[in-house]
């Protein structure tokens, strides 16, 4: 978490990395020919600028399209459409050589620091391996450059030749850390980084890279499911719901002020880790009725009308803007004809009924 | 082994008043290559009918491991020791005959796993699960079954049922899987129910979904239900008592209000440090609890949460030497920590953090 100081200088410093109009259509195809019948769309136009310096998380349900998002922020998958462009360059289309330094000044942390580690090296070249791909110069060694990584997140630089099934899952998220910071990137994209650690050493995770951030000038987009996680380490917060972006604001604007039903209900949704407030977190709540749709055939106009207590007619033909509503400023957008407003009764679904 | 009185209840002697389901001392060994498990050490529980039951821990704390001896289902692993008393309806199940256990699961006890994938066949339609699970309990006719089952399918919030009931568990959504295994869970009307993180592989607003509709079939049906769960929000949001486990060990017990509002246990303090919460104002950094949860083979000598208690040091060499019993009365803690001085310190130290 940061103060308001650090906010208000990340706003007006320039943008790291802009993202606009970016697709992601991945195709289906059938048959020995491969013949094409249809795209997975998974993230279908969105736009998005991250400034130096801060965080911002990335909400939304399982298959919304947030790894996919992170994955065309860090060039691993070439958009169908859009651009990508990081420190002022278009990288949206460059090629293996082009994209070297972009290898470099951005990396990603993966949610299962089981698989996203090669179990057969040891946590001394997994490490290594980025500095010498990347011919980086390591004036005291190579070993010592690996060693004082593994410092900085908290493990003993004894075990250097330690395989990652020696460790614990929150010890492996850290050795993915100490890998993505080896070559001293300037920004870090974490797909879910402590949604498979246990409470207590998640929020050991969280705070090292909280004290990293600060200590480097991370900048960090955050994408996870937990709305508390990215309520506490983000600046700004996106909502996604089937490859879009639907709600989008400073952090403590959309904790207090939601405007898009979707984020409402979402957060109606988090238990309350409190047995007093029960009774009042059941009846304030906001039960969304069905699932998210397939993005193969994603909904007409407004995609969330399918499951929206206030879906009328105009929602289904057109579909809403991403824009300021309701004389919120422009930092808070909300792609939605009805917006939630302050004073509003929402009434989705009440609890405990029996036709869902 | 146990000297507390078990949770909220005051139990004068004689069977006649024993809790719906009451556990004592139940302990699991399983024997590996590595060693032994100490998958569950003296744990002592008991939920009454209409009342549900939190289970809350990390993983390998030993939840799941508690709720499949509650089943019966380590009998057919040749290298599990099960040892202590089940009492289901004045019935002891660890010394029942294996056909005894087989006839009152899927019956008068039944249970919701995390993955519905792997507690449904790939070979057969959801439909013909939930008859084939009624039949085994009912003498009735497929036809009657069929009724029953496509009746179970629309109780749990599944659109269309004739229409879902003869697709295929690889068909449904992950939401309408867990639906679909409620049903089934649910066919024989049991009085216990046991669900082992029935949400955790879900969304959120699915996991809203699916708790309201338990608590709304507990409250129809009034089954016991035991919840387990590491997301406190959600035993928060259903149980009336809560089990703390840690390294295989109960730690603390009592009425979920008190359990919450006046945790006793350093882990049960460190658990609510580590939580963001939204219910509370931002903190500037989380409190986590330090090092990593204990291997169950070789478990810390005396309290197993000692290499990570703050406060080990404050009992002499005990937290290192003894094992804390589970003591107090409705609301007990195995802690070495003088109440008084635990106390001081929730109210000083770790309470202002939460
Ligand atoms: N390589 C691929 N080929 C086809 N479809 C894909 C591919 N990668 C992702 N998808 C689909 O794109 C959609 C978005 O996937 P993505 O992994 O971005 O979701 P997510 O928001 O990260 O979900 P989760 O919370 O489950 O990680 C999903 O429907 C997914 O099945
Ligand atoms: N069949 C088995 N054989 C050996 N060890 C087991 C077996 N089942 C569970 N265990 C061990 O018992 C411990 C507790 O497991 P479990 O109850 O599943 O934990 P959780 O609290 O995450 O549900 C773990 O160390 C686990 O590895
Ligand atoms: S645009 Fe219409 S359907 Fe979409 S979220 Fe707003 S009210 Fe609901
Ligand atoms: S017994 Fe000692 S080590 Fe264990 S929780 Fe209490 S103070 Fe901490
Ligand atoms: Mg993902
Ligand atoms: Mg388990």
């Amino acid at each position: 978490m940061k103060g308001q100081e650090s906010m208000t200088k990340a706003a007006q410093s320039e943008n790291l990395l802009e993202i606009s109009g970016l697709q992601m259509h991945f195709p289906i195809t059938r048959g020995v020919f491969k013949r094409k019948v249809g795209a997975v769309r998974a993230v279908d136009g969105i736009d998005l600028t991250v400034a130096k310096g801060e965080t911002v998380g990335l909400v939304g349900e399982s298959g919304c399209g947030k790894s996919t998002t992170g994955r065309l922020m860090t060039r691993i998958l070439e958009p169908t459409a859009g651009k990508v462009v990081f420190e002022g360059r278009d990288v949206s289309h460059v090629g293996n050589k082009g994209l070297r330094p972009l290898r470099r000044d951005v990396q990603m942390i993966f949610q299962d620091p089981y698989s996203s580690l090669n179990p057969r090296h040891t946590v001394g070249s997994i490490i290594a391996a980025p500095l010498q791909i990347q011919k980086i110069p390591t004036p005291k060694g190579v070993k010592a450059a690996v060693q004082d990584l593994l410092k900085l997140v908290g493990l003993n630089p004894e075990h250097y030749n330690r395989y990652p099934h020696e460790f614990s899952g929150g010890q492996r998220q850290r050795i993915g850390i100490a890998r993505a910071l080896a070559l001293r990137p300037k920004l870090i994209v974490a797909d879910e980084p402590v949604s498979a650690l246990d409470v207590s050493i998640q929020a050991q995770v969280v705070n090292l890279l909280d004290d990293l951030q600060k200590e480097f000038d991370l900048t960090y987009v955050f994408i996870a499911h937990d709305l508390s996680v990215v309520r506490h380490i983000s600046d700004r917060v996106a909502v996604m719901y089937l490859g879009k972006i639907v709600e989008i604001a400073d952090r403590d604007q959309l904790y207090s002020n939601p405007r898009h039903p979707y984020t409402v209900a979402l957060m109606s949704a988090v238990p309350t880790p409190d047995p007093a407030r029960r009774n009042s977190a059941q009846r304030n709540r906001v039960l969304l009725t069905g699932d998210v749709p397939s993005p193969i055939n994603p909904p007409s106009g407004c995609r969330f009308r399918t499951r929206c207590w206030k879906a009328q007619d105009i929602c289904a033909t057109e579909d809403p803007a991403l824009t300021a509503r309701l004389g919120d400023p422009e930092s808070h957008q909300t792609a939605c004809h009805f917006p939630v407003a302050e004073d509003e009764v929402v009434a989705g679904r009440r609890p405990a009924s029996s036709n869902a | 082994m146990s000297t507390d009185s078990l949770a909220g209840l005051t139990m004068p002697a004689g069977p006649a008043k024993r809790p719906f389901l009451e556990v004592k001392d139940l302990t699991v060994r399983f024997n590996t290559d590595d060693g032994v498990v100490k998958a569950v050490s003296g744990s002592s529980f008991a939920v009454e009918r209409g009342k549900t039951l939190g289970i809350v821990g990390e993983s390998g704390s030993g939840k799941s491991v508690t709720s499949l001896a509650v089943l019966g289902l380590h009998r057919t692993r040749s290298n599990a020791t099960v040892a202590g008393e089940i009492w289901l309806d004045d019935k002891e199940l660890v010394t029942a005959s294996d056909e005894e256990v087989r006839k009152l699961r899927g019956g008068k006890m039944a249970m919701i796993f995390q993955d519905p994938l792997s507690a449904m066949h790939p070979y057969y339609t959801v439909g013909a699960q939930i008859v084939e699970a009624y039949r085994v309990h009912h003498k009735v006719s497929k036809k009657e079954a069929r009724v029953r089952a496509i009746d179970m399918l629309a109780r749990v919030g599944i659109p269309q049922p004739e229409k879902r009931f003869n697709e295929y568990g690889h068909q449904f959504s992950g939401g309408m899987r867990q639906r679909a295994m409620i049903a089934m869970a649910l066919v024989n009307d049991p009085k216990l129910l046991i669900a082992d993180e029935p949400t955790t592989a879900l969304d959120v607003t699915v996991q809203a979904q699916i708790l309201d509709l338990i608590r709304d079939l507990q409250e129809e049906f009034g089954s016991a239900v035991i919840m387990i769960t590491h997301d406190l929000g959600v035993v928060a949001e259903l149980a009336d008592d809560v089990l703390v486990m840690y390294g295989g060990k109960v730690i603390e017990r009592g009425p979920a209000a008190d359990v919450f509002h006046e945790p006793q246990h350093p882990y049960t303090w460190g658990l609510l440090g580590s939580m963001p919460r939204l219910d509370r104002e931002l903190r500037e950094r989380l409190t986590p609890v330090k090092g990593s949860p204990p291997s169950l083979i070789n478990l810390p000598s005396g309290c197993a949460f000692h290499p990570r208690c703050p406060y080990a040091g404050r009992n002499g060499d005990r937290s290192f030497t003894e094992s804390p019993e589970l003591r107090g009365g409705v609301h007990a803690v195995a802690c070495h920590l003088p109440a008084e001085d635990r106390q001081k310190i929730y109210e000083q130290e770790v309470a202002p953090n939460l």
